[in-house]
């Protein structure tokens, strides 16, 4: 064999040929001056890549699609994605591993397929499911987890499980219980990359302020005086459409059915011209409906590419990761910003210090919920509480069960010593936000 | 046929959002050109595929190998022996197929021998992975044809771009934060008189609290002109000392407390913007000052033509003011009270568009144009974003490489700090100069690692001294070329490959702002800079 010549790799099952991973070698096999401190160039490192090394995708969309092949070509094989979505047309013009003739299928499903028809010896199990419908076991077993998602709720929630599988021994952290968290989001021409270590760096409550809730139109604006088209779109989904009934009793709005897209776009026009609004267009009245947020494939290529690099260096050790927050922007130029966020020391997911909550006894349940739901550092959607009174655990309110939320609701009118709390009560909040219950403690005020 | 067009709609909606139908047609008549489809180049590709460019054709003479085929997308296993170029397009032409999709099985060297004028076609050149001296010819070929230049490399964990477009032209930047252009400072008549129209004292409690803000501090304004020598507020004190003008304004209720006028606080809060001074920013100016402003011919674009308009109203009807852009923002208000302000600008604004018309039909006229060349929507959507025109420049590749006029200062003030990403740029510069000694890059191979760090090093040198720069270069980044080996990384590449694509998109559609003229990424710290050399 001459010097330098790669030997010829015959294997079957992986379908490898020779210098297929000559590109990615060169960074596993090579001392160099920049590498992480705990690296050792070594020609096994790439094996772990090939044959142990466990990633999990979560988002099957515009950024999963692009970290699918950006791992799979960066030598990961042992690939799972969830996503719960079916294709759409509009995913097309980014989503590229998606054709025309799959519209309607299981985005993880499709995805799956494809990067492994494409890339031999490459295997991506898809999940159809939520992320919420998985449990720890499955969530343990993955070294890195990378996220393509398009909601808060979401990135919490993962958030939330992740922080639910470290491990502490008398109060130290297990670092081998650390599950790497990278997220990555787009919106247009903007996008961010972050790197969080469970348990030892910001996580996504930390910064929960970066994700400021949307802002909806004041109802006066929309019921009384209407000023933009978009005004006039609110006005029917929100109020004319409950009333119309349009589609029959209890048909509720599908952004996704272009009948009802047309028909709130011609009560839209109707509306308008009544107060003389121009501007209400059928591309306009969708947009508000489905609160779209334009996407291209350009900033998501970014992006993912950004997060494969980060998962590669942290399954690799070939190099520092980031540390621990990126952001884009190519509407003027192309522009990066690299921060440190840092860990909020009271941080409701991460800290494990219980929440106080400062409020008078005569304070009424409802603003307590008002509260949790309003505050821009909690932001949580539907709180269920619940503590223990008389050694017994009681459900004060819970929205999410009819039959629940019934008999609760009284409650909300009640003041918290009307319904038997104490100084320093703990109540322990679940919500969509997070797999685990937030602990809270009551500290009365006078 | 209406079928297949709704489709492209729903197909292309999330990206119409961003550049509106006129920007997705212009991308559709676009035939773009790339130079070796490696992982680099295929990524780029796909990024225009997808959104649906018009037709693209690859030039490139490689035949497929092994490591072709492990880092790109676009080739499989059955490709290796044969034409990358056809390869690849079989591969990228399965995403979209609205998109055309041609290949020229050829090296760049070839086509500039035998016929340089093959490259004139192309709205858009993309050249991936030359070599420095087929980029600096295939660079002149294109700038005397101007033909737009995007040169993209990726060399280990370092990514560059290099725009090269002689004069490129931009009415809609879209920027992010703009201010408004109310002219509160200088009401034209018809605003001045809708604000005589009220009287804040008189109104009713329902009406006052729904009176526009820019009325509001309009009122308000008048009252403080009486008392100040009608001078806007200027600084802090003063501009404090009239919010609280306007908060003694807020009715209050019968126990004396203020009643809930939220128009009133968004008046005070906007105290701070809504009075600077109406003026036209200095970029603008200097477009207003170039040449091609100046001297209008009968090969005058129709981009001048229309500043040429602009300035004339600038300088004549707007008296020194652009024409009004006729937006108002949202604002607490009564549906009447808004859209009849509203339409006040609106109205004015195609005043003011009208008269830039007039201005730019004397000008088709004295150089024997007819009128249709210019149409009166572009001149509208001129008029609009008059305040955030851009126009970008890039200096040539024989500019930026002469030892005559490259940029020395930019490169040793940024090398003040020795791990700026201008060490990179050096580095790229050196190893093509490698290249050129030795046939070959630093490092392929692991056994040469070691011994190419101080061939390299020399290379590093002679480029230094060449250049006269007294700067140091690391030791650190010499090893670390060496050790790159000249890979290419598939997540350095998708990284380039949406950054450039975007670039592309840029300049085919004339929206939003390019950036001028090398970028250099670092994937090592993930950061970035962006040098005008």
């Amino acid at each position: 064999m001459a010097e330098g010549e790669e030997p010829m790799l015959v294997d079957g099952t992986t379908g490898d040929w020779p210098g297929r991973w000559d590109h990615v070698k060169k960074f596993l096999e090579r001392a160099g001056p920049f590498t992480h401190p705990d690296f050792e160039p070594s020609t096994e490192s790439l094996q772990f890549l090939l044959d142990v090394c466990k990633i999990l995708v979560i988002g099957a969309g515009g950024l999963g699609c692009e970290l699918l092949k950006d791992l799979a070509l960066s030598g990961f094989r042992h690939i799972h994605i969830v996503d719960m979505d079916t294709i759409d047309v509009s995913n097309l013009n980014r989503q590229f591993l998606f054709r025309p003739k799959d519209v309607g299928r299981p985005k993880a499903e499709v995805a799956a397929d494809f990067i492994n028809r494409r890339i031999p010896g490459c295997r991506v199990i898809p999940h159809f499911k939520k992320i919420q419908d998985l449990d720890e076991t499955f969530y343990r077993q993955f070294h890195i987890v990378v996220c393509g998602l398009d909601s808060v709720v979401a990135r919490r929630w993962i958030n939330g499980m992740l922080l639910s599988l470290l491990v502490y021994e008398d109060s130290v952290l297990d670092t081998s219980s650390v599950i790497p968290l990278i997220d990555g989001g787009t919106e247009g021409f903007k996008g961010n990359a972050r790197v969080i270590l469970p348990g030892m760096t910001a996580c996504i409550d930390c910064t929960l302020e970066l994700y400021p809730p949307q802002i909806n139109f004041p109802m006066c604006t929309i019921a009384s005086m209407p000023r933009l088209p978009e005004h006039c779109i609110e006005y029917v989904r929100i109020l004319q459409w409950p009333k119309d009934k349009p589609f029959g009793d209890g048909v509720a709005l599908d952004g996704d059915d272009p009948r009802h897209i047309q028909w709130v776009f011609h009560k839209s026009l109707e509306r308008a011209a009544q107060f003389n609004i121009t501007g209400v267009t059928y591309r306009l009245t969708q947009g508000v409906v489905k609160r779209i947020i334009p996407a291209v494939a350009s900033t998501n290529a970014v992006i993912a590419a950004a997060c494969t690099t980060e998962v590669f260096k942290i399954a690799s050790s070939a190099y520092s990761g980031l540390n621990n927050y990126l952001v884009f922007n190519d509407v003027d130029g192309l522009y990066t910003y690299t921060f440190e966020a840092e860990r909020k020391e009271n941080c409701s997911a991460c800290s494990q210090i219980p929440q106080d909550l400062h409020f008078s006894p005569s304070t009424k349940l409802q603003d307590v919920l008002n509260y949790l739901t309003d505050s821009a550092s909690l932001q949580i959607k539907s709180p269920a509480i619940t503590t223990t009174l008389d050694g017994k655990n009681k459900t004060l309110y819970l929205q999410t069960v009819a039959s629940i939320e019934e008999r609760t609701r009284p409650n909300l009118s009640k003041s918290l010593q009307e319904l038997g709390l104490v100084n320093g009560q703990e109540l322990a909040v679940a919500d969509v936000t997070t797999p685990q219950t937030l602990l809270f403690k009551l500290i009365f005020t006078s | 046929m209406a079928e297949q067009k709704t489709n492209k709609e729903q197909r292309y909606d999330r990206q119409l959002r961003l550049w509106g139908d006129h920007g997705q047609e212009a991308l559709e008549n676009a035939h773009i050109c790339l130079i070796n489809c490696c992982a680099t180049g295929t990524e780029i590709l796909k990024n225009l595929i997808l959104p649906g460019i018009g037709a693209f054709t690859i030039v490139d003479g490689h035949k497929v190998n092994g490591e072709d085929v492990g880092n790109n997308f676009f080739l499989s296993s059955d490709s290796i022996g044969k034409n990358r170029a056809q390869a690849a397009t079989e591969f990228l032409q399965e995403l979209n197929s609205d998109v055309s999709g041609n290949f020229v099985e050829e090296s760049p060297e070839k086509l500039l021998e035998n016929d340089p004028e093959f490259f004139h076609r192309f709205a858009l050149v993309i050249g991936v992975q030359l070599p420095e001296s087929v980029c600096l010819r295939l660079g002149a070929e294109l700038w005397n044809a101007r033909v737009p230049f995007l040169v993209c490399r990726t060399y280990g964990l370092v990514g560059y771009m290099r725009l090269v477009v002689k004069e490129h032209t931009v009415v809609e930047s879209h920027p992010d934060n703009a201010l408004e252009d109310l002219r509160l400072d200088q009401p034209f008549t018809e605003l001045k008189n809708h604000f005589a129209s009220y009287n804040l004292d008189n109104m009713e409690k329902r009406d006052h609290s729904h009176t526009p803000w820019i009325i509001v501090v309009a009122k308000y304004l008048e009252k403080w002109y009486n008392e100040h020598d009608v001078q806007l507020p200027k600084n802090y004190k003063e501009k404090e000392a009239f919010r609280q003008l306007i908060r003694g304004g807020i009715r209050t209720n019968e126990s004396g407390a203020p009643e809930e006028e939220e128009n009133f606080d968004e008046a005070i809060k906007n105290v701070n913007t809504a009075l600077n001074a109406t003026k036209i920013s200095s970029a603008v100016e200097d477009i207003f000052n170039s040449e091609q402003c100046e001297n209008i011919t009968s090969q005058t674009p129709v981009f001048w033509l229309m500043v040429r308009g602009v300035r004339d109203f600038v300088r004549n009807e707007g008296n020194g003011l652009l024409p009004l852009r006729g937006k108002i923002p949202d604002m607490i208000a009564d549906s009447d009270k808004f859209i009849n302000l509203q339409n006040v600008y609106r109205e004015k604004a195609l005043q003011d568009a009208a008269v830039v018309s007039k201005h730019i039909q004397t000008h088709l006229q004295n150089v024997g144009k007819p009128p249709e060349c210019v149409s009166e929507n572009d001149i509208r959507l001129f008029c609009k974003n008059a305040a955030f025109l851009r126009v970008v420049r890039c200096r040539s590749l024989a500019e930026e490489f002469s030892t005559d006029t490259f940029y020395k200062d930019t490169i040793t003030s940024s090398m003040d700090n020795p791990d700026s990403e201008m060490v990179l740029y050096l580095m790229l510069r050196s190893v093509d100069r490698f290249y050129q000694q030795h046939s070959r890059y630093p490092g392929v191979y692991n056994y040469q690692v070691e011994e190419d760090i101080s061939k390299l090093k020399v290379c590093v040198n002679s480029l230094l001294q060449e250049l006269g720069l007294s700067v140091s270069v690391k030791d650190d980044y010499i090893h670390e070329f060496c050790r790159y080996g000249a890979a290419e990384p598939h997540t350095v590449a998708a990284f380039l490959g949406g950054a450039a694509a975007q670039e592309a998109i840029k300049i085919i559609t004339h929206q939003f702002v390019p950036f001028n003229n090398t970028f250099i990424y670092n994937a090592m710290a993930q950061t970035s800079a962006t040098f005008q050399l």
